[in-house]
């Protein structure tokens, strides 16, 4: 199992290094940051700026390189003495705000707040997704199964951002009309609060309920859809026959043999929604106003910040791979015929 | 004389009719009805957008004769925004725009998928290694932000051809891996080794035999494209990362509106948010729809 788990993850440092050069190449040629910064100031000072700016723009933002030479230097920072580029020691590169932002702090003092989110929303709608794709198998074509049917289908067609914006407002008339800010609708938590890491989880609450409610909606449809598949055809399996036949009750066939069998092709599917949850953090963090990663790379994106997306980019890059390797040694939980030797 | 009753006989004794594929898929089709209803709703939305305006008088900039806040009435059936744009012709250019990307995304992306997943299916060994590593790569990146990134960063404002450039190199994942895999078993299948033996070319089996078989998981992962594309549009251009002012997208509508679900101009949110979820329900519909008819091991019986 140990030795499993090493060699799964020293097979997924080659695609982590792949898709950080593949986003690298496509951060770069999609857009100019020096280009951005010098017309920015432009704008500002009203007059055209000297080519020494333009210069130390592009020295500091490394943009005086060829691409693949700000690559490797990004990745690993070897060949240069600055101090404030390559992954490899520590360091995320230089913001586009200079020594205002340190790319590296502000992730890593943001990484809880969306951890926590991500991690709740997409626990909660596989657990969800589960119950009601099983539920719809077992009362194949009954008005339940019709219904939950329906609902998953709505589930997957509903924009995150028009249901997290009308759970929002709903929850701002709640709390009108009951006279008390119960739901917090804005920011991720009390402003200037402090305390042990239980009164700082009690105090999230509130802020959490809202957000993860709006967050569960996609990962919930299509898994739900999936679950039900899957145990539809674990269903009509004969195994399952026999095992009613040999007059297994009832219960136990379900438990022991359908579900445990159905829940495979949901286990490789689960890092994919841990994926689109880490994407649905960008909106759900820009409706409720929240200081997380998904704000952060909006900032990003809208400043042009090259490293700074990028820094976002590897990190929820990790978060999905580490997704993946949980939903590889789920298998061998759920199937017994895989071995880890 | 005798001629005449053997035909007569034979015509009795076989009932039952031959069936091109065309014709049973079409037929199991029509048997499900809420995707029937379904592509009737699709049809009646993009007749909406690319006929409608044609024929309504307001168009989706703003006019100095209509007011500003009106609410909705048989002159706006939508009401109108503060700057005085019918929201009714309005709503349409939205749509309009929305479905053109979707409509692009989902060919392009299909065709890609289609390609790449029988190429690395039918050569398997390094190509089909080296195409699969690359979608796995791909399935890292986070698709939102890697193309919001790309998207904010047009110059010169994005226009809905440029949304659906760069979705388009995001989109074609799903398809690629199901092609890839009816690949797999169709190439071990006596009619490529047929065509193989003949002399047809690699290319020639790919374009003419192997892609045409797997038809089915094409269009089924086409019409879901539709949906997937529609919803990530919106939701980049609600980012302001989208389609920009003057144009107009539902997600920019939407933005527009965005804490007005419970106020008096309630409709100004709910009408574009409706137009993306029927869209969105619509399409997945007829996407179950054509999967249940085309899938070979259905009966015309329901099980």
């Amino acid at each position: 199992m140990l030795v499993f788990t090493i060699r799964r993850i020293v097979m997924m440092i080659p695609v982590l290094i792949g898709a950080s050069l593949l986003a690298f190449v496509l951060v770069s040629v999609s857009g100019d940051p020096v280009a951005d910064q010098v017309f920015i100031l432009e704008q500002s000072t009203g007059e055209p700026v000297p080519q020494e700016t333009v210069d130390n723009i592009k020295e500091r933002l490394y943009y005086d390189r060829s691409l693949p030479e700000r690559y490797w230097l990004w990745l690993t920072g070897i060949g240069e003495t600055n101090g404030d580029i390559g992954l490899l020691q520590g360091e995320w590169g230089p913001s586009i705000e200079g020594s205002a932002i340190d790319v590296g702090e502000e992730i890593g003092s943001r990484f809880w707040i969306t951890l926590r989110l991500v991690l709740f929303a997409t626990v909660a709608s596989i657990a969800i997704a589960i119950l009601t794709g099983v539920v719809s198998a077992v009362k194949q074509y009954s008005k339940v199964d019709y219904l939950l049917t329906f609902i998953g289908f709505l589930a997957l067609s509903m924009p995150t951002f028009w249901f997290g914006l009308l759970m929002k407002e709903a929850a701002v008339q709640t709390n009108n009309a009951i006279g008390s800010t119960f739901f917090q609708t804005y920011r991720d938590s009390t402003r200037g609060f402090h305390g042990n890491g239980w009164e700082v989880f009690l105090d999230a609450i509130p802020y959490l309920i809202i957000p993860t409610i709006v967050l569960m909606l996609t990962g919930y449809a299509a898994m739900s859809r999936y679950q039900r598949a899957s145990m539809l055809e674990v269903l009509n399996s004969d195994y399952v026959r026999l095992a009613r036949a040999k007059g297994v009750r009832n219960g136990t066939v379900m438990r022991r043999h359908a579900l445990r069998t159905a829940l495979i092709p949901v286990a490789t599917f689960a890092p994919l929604g841990l994926a689109t949850a880490m994407g649905g953090s960008l909106v759900i963090e820009r409706i409720f106003g929240w200081r997380g990663l998904g704000a952060f790379a909006y900032d990003a994106i809208t400043h042009n910040d090259a490293f700074a997306v990028l820094g976002y980019l590897f990190i929820s890059g990790v978060i999905v791979l580490i997704g993946i390797l949980i939903s590889d040694l789920m298998y061998g939980v759920l199937d017994p015929r895989i071995r880890y030797e | 004389m005798s001629n005449t009753t053997t035909t007569a006989f034979e015509a009795e004794a076989i009932t039952t009719k031959e069936r091109t594929q065309l014709q049973l898929v079409t037929k199991r089709f029509f048997r499900h009805k809420a995707a029937v209803i379904s592509l009737i709703g699709f049809i009646t939305i993009v007749l909406f957008a690319f006929v409608g305006p044609y024929l309504w008088q307001w168009d989706h900039r703003i006019h100095t004769e209509i007011p500003s806040w009106a609410p909705p009435s048989p002159e706006h059936p939508f009401g109108s925004d503060r700057a005085g744009r019918d929201m009714m012709g309005t709503v349409m250019r939205a749509t309009g725009q929305s479905l053109k990307v979707a409509l692009v995304v989902a060919l392009g992306s299909t065709f890609i998928g289609a390609v790449v997943g029988a190429v690395a299916g039918y050569y398997r060994g390094w190509v089909d290694a080296l195409l699969m590593r690359l979608v796995d790569i791909l399935f890292v990146i986070p698709f939102l932000v890697i193309t919001a990134a790309m998207a904010g960063n047009v110059r010169g404002g994005t226009t809905w051809w440029h949304m659906a450039l760069i979705l388009m190199v995001f989109g074609w994942l799903g398809t690629s891996r199901a092609v890839r895999a009816e690949v797999l078993s169709l190439r071990e299948k006596e009619f490529i080794e047929a065509a193989r033996s003949v002399g047809g070319s690699d290319l020639h089996i790919i374009f003419r035999h192997l892609i045409p078989n797997t038809m089915s998981v094409i269009i089924v992962s086409a019409t879901l494209q539709i949906a997937f594309a529609i919803l990530s549009e919106s939701t980049l251009s609600f980012l302001g990362l989208g389609i920009q002012a003057p144009d107009t997208s539902l997600g920019l509508l939407i933005q527009a509106a965005e804490s007005s679900a419970f106020s008096e101009r309630w409709y100004l949110f709910y009408i574009p948010g409706i137009f993306v979820i029927l869209i969105a329900l619509t399409i997945n519909f007829v996407g179950d729809g054509l999967r249940d008819a085309m899938d070979p091991r259905q009966t015309m019986v329901r099980r």
